[in-house]
């Protein structure tokens, strides 16, 4: 394993960073929708399942890439299955132990992390052919994207949503209709369909950011 | 018999994978360019999900969940495997899927070509996944429950799946704003999909 590149170079750096805006995972691979939808109604089960995932697809990325000379080409995805459970079960076990009540309103999506097609695609599209060093950081970088799009998604819908972040009061009590002000929820943003809305809203102004993206 | 009328129609109509869960949104999204190939697509995913949600099923009720050994003596009886229950149900809806994929092909030939590489490909979709989670969340009363939600989770992914694809269709020649082009659009009308899909929340049979 020598590897002439510095640890940082800019070569790598790139692979950190590409995939928070020009290649992000969920805006413009269209990866890992699936899990990250459901659970942005509130900032913080967002964020949990963002470092969640980032902790998994990292971790996931090295070991693949490790053993990426040793597993027999026809049972790979079992293989990349099969260390993603494991890991997934880690964090699992994890999150009961430390944040029970996250983990209860997460249900059934940590499991669904090990179905979450970021970690397929970039275990089969990068680990498979690069070093541990470099999958690592592409891990970080891609779990890093994926974060992002939930965090401003869960940003969104809990501020218009509840009028709070991360369950602290931001819009004042004061301001509601009821303690006669003018100010109202907008209940709509709780509920699952704005996600979707909110997504497609970040992915316009992605797009008319970087006109590279824009499809036929 | 009501109770499974019930849990069929709340899990085509109300509990709908996509528009309540967005579960296998991936391949929603991927492969919903034209209806004839997402028809084969939604079929595939009933299928499956109709052999592995019962199959999962007897694996959670005799051998995963805490007390489940107890028929193999009184010592299992205090067994709690369910931290093991992630990497089983992945491993058997792989195997599964690899299984139903040979069976597929030696049968029937035509099926096989039609469905094409979206077989494979289902072993990671989330749906198949989540809906064994969910069985495990809401622990139903026998196998004949479990079937019936399995199969009323499957036709609603397929009747999703259909919908957007005709869509998708027809917005080709509709003038859409050129960065919304695409993804950003489809998200737009899965959100508005969901939206009418509300409508039939509070059903009850």
């Amino acid at each position: 394993m020598s590897d002439k590149d510095p640890l940082f170079s800019a070569k790598n750096l790139k692979l950190l960073s590409d995939p928070l805006n020009s290649s992000n995972p969920i805006t413009v691979q269209v990866l890992g929708i699936c899990s990250a939808l459901a659970v942005t109604a509130q900032l913080k089960p967002a964020i949990v399942m963002a470092i969640s995932v980032t902790v998994v697809i990292a971790l996931g990325n090295v070991i693949i890439s490790l053993l990426r000379n040793t597993i027999p080409n026809r049972i790979r995805i079992i293989v990349q299955l099969v260390v993603i459970a494991a890991l997934v079960i880690l964090v699992d076990q994890v999150l009961k132990a430390f944040v029970y009540d996250v983990s209860k309103q997460l249900s059934v999506f940590v499991g669904l992390i090990i179905t979450n097609c970021i970690l397929m695609g970039r275990l089969e599209a990068f680990a498979m052919s690069n070093k541990p060093w470099q999958s690592f950081l592409d891990g970080l970088g891609n779990g890093a994207g994926y974060g992002l799009i939930l965090i401003i998604v869960g940003f969104f819908r809990e501020l218009l949503g509840s009028g709070s972040l991360l369950g602290f009061r931001i819009i004042p009590e004061s301001w509601y209709i009821t303690n006669g002000g003018v100010y109202a929820n907008n209940g709509m943003m709780i509920l699952p369909p704005m996600a979707l809305i909110t997504i497609g809203l970040i992915i316009w102004v992605q797009r008319s950011r970087n006109r590279k993206l824009i499809e036929n | 018999m009501e109770n499974l009328i019930n849990i069929f129609v709340r899990s085509i109509f109300i509990e709908n994978m996509i528009f309540a869960y967005f579960l296998g949104m991936c391949s929603y999204l991927a492969v919903s360019k034209s209806v004839k190939t997402a028809t084969g697509l939604g079929i595939a995913v009933i299928f499956v999900l109709l052999v592995t949600l019962p199959v999962n099923y007897l694996l959670e009720n005799y051998v995963l969940k805490e007390g489940a050994l107890a028929w193999l003596g009184s010592s299992f009886a205090a067994v709690d495997l369910s931290f093991l229950s992630f990497i089983m149900f992945i491993a058997v809806i792989a195997s599964i899927v690899q299984l139903v994929e040979m069976v597929v092909e030696k049968f029937a030939p035509a099926l096989y070509n039609q469905l094409g590489i979206f077989l494979p490909l289902i072993a990671v979709n989330c749906a198949i996944l989540g809906g064994s989670l969910f069985m495990q969340q809401k622990e139903f009363q026998n196998i004949g429950e479990a079937t019936v939600y399995s199969l009323g989770s499957g036709v609603g992914w397929f009747l999703a799946i259909v919908g957007i694809a005709a869509i998708r269709e027809k917005i080709q020649y509709s003038n859409v704003p050129k960065p919304l082009r695409g993804l950003g659009i489809t998200f737009i009308v899965t959100g508005l999909m969901g939206i009418a899909f509300m409508g039939f929340m509070g059903i009850k049979l």
